[in-house]
């Protein structure tokens, strides 16, 4: 009878250990499904993965400089069937005046194999700082344009384009 | 590949002071230097790498181009006419060969 009694008490020990084991797993569980969500939400939020290469051509194109925003209007469809031919427009508010002008315009992929798409140089004698392309886009990803205006200041603007099919080795 | 038939859309007429878009297109492959060949070795990149737009003889546009630039490269940028003249458009590929195209501006 003692020994029943005993073997019902281990066996309530036990169960009450893989309970716990039990909890613990689900809990752990739980929280690794939390993680998968935070990350779905930082994709749809335009928090893509930037290359290191962007990264780093962005730092060396603003040499320190604090880059505005709200000058540049950066044109790229939403979505784009086809990344091998995306077309963008980029216009800079500015009176294009001998001291008042865009001097440079630099366009950048955040995800591309080189970061730099094109730099376009303006004076001036253009009359409108607006220049128009068609760009190569692996994935999905963030478009920069960053422009140097002749004073010196750098302003930026950044537009998401979705890729259905990403253009090949861009 | 070399590149060819670059064709160049502009305003049928301006007038001095006028702000025009300057529309320009080349044939070129623009290859990436990205891409593998059917043996798996890397196709070396060949692309255009500059544009110069002059008008008369001023420089009114220059772009460097990446291999992020489509195929066909089209490039687009307005001109503030400064008077009656005709434009100079110049691509540079990879090897350093250059194809040029002129043409006047009809300005009334």
């Amino acid at each position: 009878m003692a020994d029943n009694i005993r073997i019902a008490l281990m066996s309530r020990r036990a169960l009450l250990a893989s309970a716990a084991t039990a909890l613990a797993i689900s809990s752990g569980l739980s929280a690794l499904l939390l993680d998968v969500g935070a990350l779905a939400d930082d994709a749809s939020s335009s928090k893509i993965e930037r290359t290191k290469w962007f990264e780093e051509e962005l730092t060396k194109l603003l040499a320190g400089a604090a880059p505005t925003e709200g000058k540049i209007k950066l044109e790229l469809p939403e979505i784009a069937e086809n990344g091998n031919f995306v077309p963008v427009t980029i216009t800079v508010e500015s009176p294009m005046t001998a001291d008042d002008y865009v001097k440079t315009i630099y366009l950048l992929s955040t995800s591309n194999p080189v970061a730099r798409v094109a730099t376009f140089h303006l004076s001036p004698i253009n009359g409108l700082a607006r220049v128009q392309s068609r760009m190569r886009l692996a994935k999905t990803q963030d478009v920069v344009a960053l422009a140097q205006m002749s004073n010196g200041t750098m302003e930026i603007a950044t537009v998401l384009v979705k890729v259905t099919i990403g253009g090949c080795g861009s | 590949m070399a590149a060819s038939r670059p064709r160049i859309k502009l305003p049928e007429s301006a007038k001095v002071g006028d702000i025009i878009e300057v529309k320009t297109l080349i044939t070129h492959v623009m290859e990436t230097g990205h891409r593998k060949d059917k043996d798996g070795k890397p196709i070396p990149r060949d692309i255009l790498n500059t544009f110069i737009a002059k008008f008369g003889d001023a420089e009114v546009f220059r772009a460097e181009l990446g291999s992020g630039i489509s195929a066909n490269p089209f490039i687009s940028f307005q001109l503030r006419v400064p008077g009656p003249g005709t434009f100079e458009f110049a691509w540079i590929d990879d090897n350093g060969t250059k194809t040029v195209e002129l043409t006047p501006l009809n300005v009334v």
